[in-house]
């Protein structure tokens, strides 16, 4: 049995209706260290498909009933499908039919008779890139909520930026710095591991992405990439949560003789610019602009007036009456001519 | 007897791709399929059943081109073309001329089959 080291075994789909066919690729796959399922049928694999978590689907395309471009058709107008790399197989005489699966979207093909090398590369190569997207998707989904995470996947990246109407939030560790030197770097890291953690979780819950940490800084956007009329509410909302989590993560490190944190949050709303920032290659999603710099003051002005969450005139104008907030001062920050009026923002519950 | 009606280069890949273990199920299935999809196009031919005819006709092309029989997979190719042009009444004696030609692969994979009893 030939051992599958590089890339450990995928779990395949092969649909094919020729029984000779399936049963080779069948053995052929599983000889090359793969899980393989096989089926004889369009229907019998997008059952399959709906139940079952694949990587790559071997696709015929000659089959009755509902042949490969029909599968490969309903595969990719599906969210999740559409993920799952397929990869044609045909007889050499069907190369046409196989430029229309590409086209389509089919990722590779295979002709038959199947030759055990291309066999090979061609499933390492989709099993490569299955992986890379399920990396993505994990990713997106640790830092945005799933309809962020759709959004981008569907969208694609365009590095073309737009203005939109959005909240900013930034917050901060108040003196991680004498806490990081104040300890063992490995009990540092697990603690902003844990703070992070903690803290994501609200940001998501109220349609957020984090798009950036820095240091112990985070940075979150609420009202973009996808646009959400009520997106100041629930910036301030995460917030709130955000401290209420950190009371509890605070009680636990007592408890533990740990030391605890306080954090302060910023939050500013308005016009700012949206896009992908970097690379074809390296992109991330962020905003620019006023409104951001704005956001990022009121966190540093937390600090200095001893206040946990501090918002914006912009941010405060549409708040539900439920939530009390109480204008402070008009403070003109560094670098501005206007004043910018700030308001704190009630956490405790009311009782 | 004569081996030409399998390239054993294209058999031997096979057998490596899925494995001593397998190459006689691969077989058996070879020749449980292969009688059956010829009756089929016998079947098929005075019905005029194109669809059925061209499918059968590629079905044992695939097959037998996987084992390298080469001559079986090109005549099966020959009679799926005139399937696809719906050209049945072309057919003539191309059908028993695969047939024969099909008892010859029938008795060289038979016999390799004994090596993987």
């Amino acid at each position: 049995m030939t051992s599958n080291k590089m890339h450990g075994p995928g779990r395949l789909l092969v649909v094919e209706d020729n029984k000779v066919n399936r049963i080779l690729l069948l053995r052929g796959l599983e000889q090359q260290g793969h899980v393989v399922t096989a089926v004889e049928n369009g229907k019998q694999a997008l059952k399959l498909l709906h139940s079952q978590p694949f990587d790559i689907v071997l696709l015929d395309i000659e089959m009755p009933e509902m042949n490969g471009f029909q599968v490969l058709e309903t595969c990719l107008q599906d969210t999740h499908l559409r993920e799952i790399p397929i990869i044609m197989t045909s007889a050499m005489d069907e190369l046409d039919s196989v430029v229309k699966c590409i086209e389509m979207g089919a990722e590779d093909y295979l002709t038959k008779p199947l030759n055990t090398v291309l066999l090979r590369a061609r499933v390492n190569a989709s099993l490569e890139k299955k992986r890379l997207r399920d990396q993505q998707r994990k990713l997106f989904d640790t830092v945005a909520t799933s309809e962020v995470a759709e959004e981008l996947i569907s969208k694609g990246f365009s590095l073309g930026g737009k203005h939109v109407d959005a909240s900013v939030m930034f917050t901060d560790i108040r003196s991680f710095t004498s806490i990081a030197e104040s300890q063992d770097p490995s009990e540092t890291m697990e603690l902003l591991n844990t703070y992070f953690t903690l803290m994501f979780e609200p940001i998501k819950d109220h349609g957020g992405i984090v798009n950036q940490i820095v240091g112990d800084e985070i940075m979150a956007i609420f009202g973009a990439p996808i646009p959400r009329v009520d997106h100041r509410e629930q910036a301030v909302f995460a917030a709130i949560e955000m401290l209420e989590l950190l009371k509890g993560f605070n009680q636990e490190q007592a408890l533990r003789n740990r030391v605890q944190i306080q954090i302060g949050v910023g939050i500013a709303s308005g016009r700012v610019i949206a896009g992908y920032t970097g690379t074809q290659q390296r992109a991330i999603f962020t905003c620019i602009g006023d409104t951001v710099n704005v956001a990022s003051r009121i966190q540093d002005h937390t600090k200095i007036i001893g206040q946990p969450l501090l918002i914006s005139e912009n941010t405060q104008q549409s708040l539900p009456t439920a939530l009390h907030t109480e204008l402070l001062d008009s403070i003109v920050f560094k670098g501005k001519s206007q004043p910018v009026s700030v308001y704190s923002v009630k956490t405790e519950p009311a009782d | 007897m004569s081996d030409s009606a399998i390239d054993l280069s294209v058999f031997n890949n096979l057998k490596e791709m899925v494995g001593e273990d397998f190459i006689g199920e691969l077989i058996d299935t070879f020749l449980d399929e292969a009688p059956q999809l010829i009756a089929s196009m016998q079947k098929a031919l005075p019905k005029n059943d194109v669809e059925t005819f061209r499918r059968s006709a590629h079905s044992l092309k695939s097959n037998s081109a996987s084992f390298g029989a080469h001559a079986l997979s090109d005549q099966a190719k020959a009679l799926e073309m005139l399937g696809r042009a719906g050209q049945l009444s072309q057919v003539g004696d191309k059908l028993e001329t695969l047939s024969a030609e099909y008892k010859k692969v029938e008795e060289v994979l038979k016999r390799l089959r004994h090596d993987f009893e």
